[in-house]
């Protein structure tokens, strides 16, 4: 597989992954307003990821449903941060955070690339992304002083600078204000992983080729 | 033959699946049509990347250009290029006049929450500026939900993108 389809790969997988966390929050946010927030934004990364693999699958001969669920969870390529099945609000909002920042920090890089197709979609997600943004910058001011907020952010941490390339995780560290540490990286599932495969490929897996 | 007028004017008759009061061609997703003997070619760019509305206007644009004895091939145009901006001038007046209040014009650099607080955004019902952010996201994608202090009722904002 070539790099630039394994890189389109990892930022899909990770967009669909973290859109499946974030709607596991539906129906039991802390309050509406949260409900609807996570699970809009839920829609719109499962949106990057579809869009994503569409770029991947022109590539790769192949459709975008077909990257998105008939690969096995040794292929896929997602960070192990939006694979922590997280139950608790402090957890989810440091995830959120984190994972804003670094994949701001990718996108950005992505829409000067020499790739016009691959920069021009990362253009369009870069303008939505800047909602989601918002919303957990406007989180992480609140919650700044509560040491739960904190103690998870720095448990995540080292997840974080696994969602980008080593070049960019110095410029990450001085985004969130966080000393550079050793990071869990993505080339292994999180445990949490498997549980998670079973569950978002099982229709698809009880009727093999059938068309929806 | 069928004429690229024509064709434009085929598509403005279609309504956009979750906000009907607009169609296609307001809404500024179509940004080109050429026409080659029987073939249409129609570039398409999506509003949001996660609208589920698109593969239904992707069909609705295939079956107006068939019904005028052409056929159609839809390109989907996934870069940058559709803003609110793109929303015309008359698009905008249907969305006010169905209750949402169309997008604030794009400002050079990024939104910021200051802006989206500030009181540039009017209530589609009475008109009033007295109107305050509720929250960022909505019903779908492409809207937030503000309150207006003045009618005091809520209201769903176009976003600005």
């Amino acid at each position: 597989m070539s790099e630039r389809a394994q890189q389109i790969l990892s930022i899909a997988d990770d967009e669909l992954i973290v859109g499946w966390r974030d709607s596991e929050w539906t129906g039991i946010a802390p309050t509406l307003e949260e409900d609807v927030a996570f699970s809009s934004i839920a829609q719109n990364e499962i949106g990057h990821a579809r869009a994503l693999y569409e770029l991947a699958a022109k590539e790769l001969g192949t459709d975008a449903d077909a990257l998105a669920f008939d690969r096995e969870p040794a292929e896929y390529r997602s960070a192990q941060l939006v694979e922590l099945h997280l139950l608790d609000w402090a957890h989810t909002i440091a995830r959120r955070y984190l994972y804003e920042e670094a994949d701001r920090l990718r996108i950005e890089a992505l829409t000067t690339s020499s790739d016009a197709e691959l920069a021009g979609l990362a253009q369009k997600i870069d303008r939505e992304e800047v909602y989601h943004r918002l919303h957990a910058e406007l989180w992480a001011a609140r919650l700044r002083e509560e040491p739960r907020f904190c103690e998870a952010v720095e448990e995540l941490w080292p997840y974080a600078l696994g969602v980008v390339e080593p070049e960019l995780r110095g410029e990450l560290a001085k985004r969130v204000g966080l000393a550079e540490v050793a990071a869990n990286e993505r080339n292994g599932r999180s445990p949490e992983f498997a549980e998670l495969w079973e569950t978002m490929t099982e229709v698809r897996r009880s009727a093999p080729g059938a068309q929806w | 033959m069928v004429t690229a007028e024509q064709v434009w004017d085929a598509l403005d008759e279609i309504a956009d699946p979750e906000i009907p009061v607009i169609s296609l061609v307001d809404l500024g997703v179509i940004r080109d049509v050429s026409v080659d003997g029987d073939t249409v070619h129609v570039e398409f760019t999506p509003t949001f990347l996660g609208c589920p509305a698109l593969e239904v206007m992707k069909r609705s644009m295939e079956e107006k250009v068939s019904a005028l004895g052409a056929h159609a091939e839809v390109e989907v145009v996934q870069d940058g290029s559709w803003s609110t901006d793109r929303i015309t001038l008359a698009g905008r007046e249907k969305l006010r006049e169905a209750g949402f209040a169309p997008p604030a014009p794009r400002a050079a650099g990024t939104t910021t929450l200051v802006q989206l607080q500030s009181a540039v955004f009017r209530c589609p019902y009475c008109g009033s500026t007295d109107t305050t952010l509720e929250n960022i996201f909505g019903p779908t994608p492409c809207r937030s939900i503000r309150w207006c202090q003045s009618c005091r009722q809520p209201f769903e904002q176009f976003k600005t993108i």
